[in-house]
C-alpha cells in the first residue's frame, strides 16, 4: 500500500467537520450571487409589507410598521433555510454525494454537522445585510449591542436547529424537485404567526397555533432584544410572555428530535 | 499476485420482497480487474454497495481487502475507492476544489490533498479544466473526474458501478482508458457493466450475473470458448445455398442457418467439432460452390451473454 494511505488513522470528527463546512463555504465563494438570491425573498416581503399591505396596517402602539417587521423578516431568513437544506440534501442523495461521502472513513455526525456549522455562518452574514437593508429604511436597534447581538445568536440557534428538521425532510424526500416542491410549505407555517400582523386579531384556534409556532416566539424574542416597544401584553399567552424562553425550548426540541432523525437517515440510506 | 482483495460467499440481500442476491459467490484476485455483468435487475449493484459497505447483506459474507465489510467497516472503508452510477460531484465548485476536498477528508493534509489533486489532474489530463467550475463539463469530463476522486488515496481496491453508462463512445473510450491505466497501477477494479464489449476490453475475469447468482465465470476467452466458433460463407449465387449449407452441416456436425437475403450460410460450433477454413473452402470448391467470403468468427460476448441467460428480450 501506499505511504500516504497508510499514515491515514483514525477519526478526526472535527476536521472532517471544517472540510465539509467548506465545502458549503466555496460553493458561494464562487456563486456569491447565491448571497444575493437569499437575500432576494425577505426583501420582497420588505417592499410588499413594509410599503404596500403595510400602508393599511395600523400597529397596537403605534409603532412605525417597518420597524415592527424587521425582527420578523429576520426570523424569515432563519426560517425559510430550510428549504436550501431540503434540497441539498436531496440532491446529494439523488446524485450519488451521500454514497460517496458514506463510504469515506469519516463521522456521519461530523458530516452533516459541517454543513450544518456553514449553513448558519452564511446565513449570519444574510441577516448582517439585511440589518443593514433595514436601517436604511428606519429600522433600528434601541437596546443596546449586547442584546441585539443576543438576538443575532438566538436567530442562528433557531436557524441551526431548522437546517437538521431540512436534511431530515429532505433526504425523506430523496429527490430534489421534490424537496423543493416540499419546501414552499414552510411559507404558510412562517405567515400563520406575528411576523407580519400580531395574533390578536386572528380567530382564537388560529390565533392559539400562531401563538405557539416557534416563528412567532422567535420574532417576539427578537423585538424585545433589539428594544422595539412592543412589548407582551398582560393577557399574552407563555410562548409570548417568554419568547426567549420558548425559542430556546422550540430549538431544543427540534435538535433533540431531528438530529438523530437526520444522522440516522444518512447513514441507513440504501441500506 | 494471487491473493484475493475481494472475497464474497453464499451473499443474501433482501429488500423487503426483493431478493437482489440470492447467495453470491466471488473472488477476485489482488491486481486484477473483474467485470461484473449482467442484465438490468441482476443485482450488480446491490453486490457492489455491500461490498463497498453503503448496504448490509441479510445473510453471507464478504471481505474486501481482508476485512470484513459487516465487522470492520471503517478499515475498508479506508483500504476502497468507490464510484456510483451518478458522477458524485460537486457542481458549484471547480474540479480541483472537489479533489481537494475529498483528499482532506481521506485525511491527507491541506498540503497532501492539494499535490495528490494536482498530480490526478495533471495525468488524467484534467488540468486544462481544473479550474473550472464542473457545471461547465462535459459528460466525459465529469466521469472522469468522478473516477480520480475515488484515487485521491490510492486505493487498494476500487469498485466502479457502470462507469460508462449515457457516454458517448468518445467520452466512454476515456474512461476505459483511464480505468486500464489504474490497473496498470496495480489497483484491484471491480466494475459492473451492461456493455458487453465493456467488459471484454477491461476485465482480465468476467463474472455473469443474472437474479442474484453467478451463472458464469472466467477469463472472456473462455466464456467464448464454451460457446464455440461462427463459421460463415457468402456466396455468388443463391442456387447454392443448401449445397453449402450440407458442406457446412457435415464438416462440423452442427445445425446450419442459411440467411437468403444476405446470401450467407452459417453454422455455430458450440462447443462441438471445429473445422479448418482451408478444409471448408476444399470442399466448397469441389461442389462447385462459388464462394465470396468463407470466415471463422469468434462469438462477441453478447452472443455468449444471450447463451448464457436464454433470455433475449431486450437486447440484441
Amino acid at each position: 500500500m501506499s505511504a500516504i494511505a497508510t499514515t491515514v488513522r483514525g477519526r478526526r470528527p472535527v476536521s472532517d467537520a471544517w472540510t465539509l463546512t467548506i465545502r458549503v463555504l466555496l460553493f458561494y465563494r464562487n456563486s456569491p450571487g447565491l448571497i444575493g438570491m437569499s437575500l432576494g425573498a425577505p426583501l420582497v416581503m420588505l417592499v410588499m409589507f413594509g410599503y404596500v399591505f403595510g400602508s393599511a396596517i395600523r400597529i397596537p402602539g403605534g409603532e412605525d410598521y417597518r420597524s415592527y417587521l424587521m425582527p420578523g423578516l429576520f426570523v424569515l431568513i432563519a426560517v425559510n433555510g430550510i428549504m436550501a437544506s431540503m434540497v441539498g440534501a436531496a440532491r446529494d442523495l439523488e446524485r450519488g454525494m451521500t454514497d460517496r461521502l458514506r463510504t469515506l472513513p469519516i463521522s456521519r455526525t461530523a458530516t452533516l454537522l459541517g454543513q450544518a456549522v456553514a449553513d448558519v455562518m452564511v446565513n449570519a452574514v444574510i441577516i448582517v445585510l439585511m440589518a443593514g437593508v433595514g436601517y436604511a429604511v428606519g429600522w433600528r436597534v434601541h437596546d443596546g449591542a449586547a442584546k441585539a447581538i443576543g438576538a443575532l445568536g438566538l436567530l442562528l440557534l433557531l436557524r441551526f436547529a431548522v437546517v437538521w428538521v431540512g436534511f431530515f425532510l429532505g433526504m425523506a424526500c430523496r429527490r430534489e424537485e421534490i424537496a423543493a416542491q416540499a419546501g414552499l410549505l414552510v411559507l404558510p407555517v412562517s405567515t400563520v404567526s406575528n411576523v407580519y400582523v400580531p395574533t390578536a386579531g386572528m380567530p382564537g384556534w388560529l390565533r392559539t397555533i400562531a401563538d405557539w409556532n416557534p416563528v412567532s416566539c422567535a420574532t417576539s424574542a427578537a423585538r424585545s432584544l433589539f428594544g422595539d416597544t412592543i412589548g407582551a401584553a398582560a393577557t399574552s399567552p407563555w410562548p409570548l410572555a417568554h419568547p426567549i424562553e420558548a425559542t430556546f425550548a422550540w430549538s431544543a426540541v427540534l435538535l433533540a428530535l431531528f438530529m438523530p432523525l437526520a444522522v440516522r437517515a444518512f447513514s441507513t440510506h440504501g441500506r | 499476485m494471487d491473493a484475493a482483495a475481494i472475497t464474497v460467499t453464499g451473499l443474501h440481500k433482501r429488500f423487503g420482497k426483493t431478493h437482489a442476491l440470492r447467495g453470491l459467490d466471488l473472488s477476485v484476485g489482488a491486481g486484477t480487474v473483474c467485470g461484473l455483468l449482467g442484465p438490468n435487475g441482476a443485482g450488480k449493484t446491490t453486490a457492489v454497495r455491500v461490498l463497498a459497505t453503503l448496504s448490509a447483506p441479510t445473510s453471507g459474507q464478504a471481505s474486501v481487502a481482508g476485512y470484513d465489510v459487516v465487522r470492520r467497516p471503517d478499515e475498508v472503508r479506508r483500504r476502497i475507492g468507490f464510484t456510483g452510477q451518478h458522477a458524485a460531484l460537486d457542481e458549484g465548485i471547480t474540479g480541483r476544489q472537489n479533489l481537494r476536498l475529498l483528499g482532506r477528508l481521506r485525511h491527507l493534509g491541506a498540503r497532501g490533498a492539494r499535490q495528490r489533486a494536482d498530480e490526478l489532474l495533471e495525468r488524467f489530463e484534467l488540468a486544462d479544466a481544473a479550474d473550472r467550475l464542473v457545471r461547465t463539463y462535459s459528460g466525459g469530463m465529469r466521469r472522469r473526474l468522478d473516477l480520480i476522486a475515488s484515487l485521491i488515496t490510492r486505493p487498494d481496491v476500487l469498485f466502479l458501478d457502470e462507469p460508462t453508462t449515457g457516454l458517448d463512445p468518445r467520452s466512454r473510450n476515456e474512461v476505459w482508458e483511464t480505468v486500464r491505466q489504474l490497473a496498470e497501477d496495480g489497483t484491484t477494479v471491480l466494475l459492473t457493466t451492461q456493455y458487453l464489449d465493456e467488459a471484454d476490453h477491461l476485465a482480465d475475469d468476467i463474472v455473469v450475473v443474472d437474479q442474484g447468482i453467478v451463472i458464469a465465470s472466467g477469463h472472456p476467452d473462455e466464456l467464448k470458448e464454451a460457446i464455440g466458433v461462427r463459421v460463415e460463407a457468402t456466396l455468388a449465387d443463391a442456387a447454392h445455398l443448401e449445397t453449402a449449407a450440407k458442406i457446412l452441416r457435415e464438416l462440423t456436425g452442427c445445425l446450419t442457418t442459411i440467411e437468403a437475403d444476405e446470401l450467407r450460410v452459417s453454422v455455430n460450433t458450440g462447443g462441438g467439432r471445429g473445422v479448418g477454413l482451408p478444409r471448408l473452402v476444399r470442399e466448397l470448391d469441389a461442389a462447385g460452390v462459388d464462394a465470396v467470403d468463407v470466415a471463422l468468427r469468434r462469438p462477441s460476448l453478447d452472443e455468449v451473454f444471450l447463451t448464457l441467460t436464454g433470455d433475449t428480450t431486450g437486447r440484441n
